[in-house]
């Protein structure tokens, strides 16, 4: 409990990195980690969702009756999510289109939900502003490692601001089988396995 | 009619499979297969809980958010369906089947946060199927999830007397398998 306020933050970004540490929200890691600019899109909306929520959660934590407060967070959650839904329709449709069913499943996608319940419920806004964005961060990163990693190898180069950018020279013979469902598996699987080996002390 | 319905069916048990090809469903997914009893209960309440689901968030769509001109509650309006749906069937299995209730334990709740049933939902809504192809759909998505499931608990189950590397251990190493199991849902892939 004797957390620091810079701790609160700083944990999210590597002590308890979400996707990696607590073993949540896989699916969107799965399925748009094919490409380094849908990852950052996606954690992006990820981030402000998180932050938003866990504010709101926290600051009527005192008024939601405990039997009902499931229903209460996924209200707020999803009153976030459809924020995002329909900003980045407006602004970044191509991402929208891109991102698909994935952007109103944040909704379900267990990390919001997890630090509303663990953390946003049982402490103060300032707190869960700075859980929520740390959270928030380190799971865009390691979106964004994972999908770097995915198509740098599987196409020979990076899409950035919708160029590609060819990293290796002809030579190289792209590995298609990272960007293909089989290949998110195996890749994330590794990726656990490497952090659990750094993360031991 | 029923060569398109039974195409639907077979394509989204095996070439769209849910959980493999679609990636939706994964924390229940790694969760529960670690035992062949629970990856089963897990399995049969996803069909319930979805079939449910399909009717009712179809319907809520075309008679509710379609006439009033609501769609862009859509995301609020299914997961509150959803939720309330899963705290039912809690009830009734906690009423009826405590045994498979204390096995599921803290999954069941996670029903609601299983990405699969609102994803299915979103599908059938997003592709404008009609009513029995909505239905064929619901039904047919989470028995491919079940499928799945039960293959890699099958497959975990072994795993848990290999020699894993220490860090490999659990989760990591239940994901590269199920890599491998994907690359052989994907093998369908061209079929329709």
């Amino acid at each position: 409990m004797a957390k620091t306020i810079t701790q609160e933050f700083t944990k999210g970004l590597w002590a308890e990195i979400p996707p990696f540490r607590l073993v949540l929200g896989l699916c969107p890691i799965l399925a748009i980690t094919n490409a380094f600019e849908n990852a950052v899109g996606m954690g992006l909306a990820v981030t402000f969702v998180l932050t938003g929520s866990n504010v709101l959660i926290s600051a009527i934590r005192k008024i939601i009756p405990p039997k009902v407060r499931i229903v209460a967070f996924i209200v707020v959650i999803a009153t976030f999510v459809t924020v995002v839904e329909l900003v980045m329709q407006a602004y970044t449709y191509a991402l929208f289109l891109k991102l698909g069913i994935y952007i109103p499943l944040i909704v379900v996608n267990c990390i919001p939900m997890g630090r509303a319940e663990a953390f946003a419920s049982k402490n103060n806004m300032v707190r869960s502003a700075l859980d929520g964005l740390g959270m928030g961060i380190g799971y865009t990163l390691s979106l964004m490692a994972l999908a770097a990693f995915r198509e740098i190898i599987a196409t020979g180069g990076i899409t950035l601001y919708e160029k590609p950018v060819a990293l290796f020279g002809a030579a190289f013979e792209p590995f298609r089988f990272l960007v293909e469902a089989p290949g998110a598996f195996v890749c994330l699987g590794l990726m656990l396995g490497i952090m659990n080996i750094l993360g031991k002390k | 009619m029923f060569g398109d319905l039974a195409v639907l069916a077979f394509s989204a048990v095996l070439i769209n499979n849910i959980l493999l090809i679609q990636y939706l469903g994964n924390c229940p997914f790694l969760g529960t297969s670690k035992k062949m009893e629970t990856a089963t209960g897990m399995a049969m309440a996803v069909v319930f809980v979805l079939v449910l689901a399909g009717i009712i968030t179809w319907l809520a769509e075309r008679y509710v958010l379609v006439p009033f001109d609501l769609k862009y509650l859509r995301t609020i309006a299914f997961i509150l369906v959803i939720a309330a749906l899963v705290q039912f069937v809690e009830m009734f299995l906690k009423k009826s089947i405590p045994g498979l209730y204390t096995g599921l334990g803290i999954y069941l709740p996670l029903i609601t946060t299983n990405c699969a049933v609102l994803g299915v939902c979103l599908i059938n809504v997003g592709k404008e199927y009609n009513f029995f192809q909505m239905l064929i759909s619901s039904f047919a998505y989470p028995v491919g999830f079940g499928l799945a499931l039960i293959l890699f608990a099958g497959v975990r189950e072994r795993i848990l007397l290999a020699r894993t590397p220490k860090p490999f251990q659990d989760t990591a190493i239940g994901l590269v398998t199920a890599g491998m199991l994907s690359l052989t849902f994907f093998a369908f892939k061209g079929w329709v």
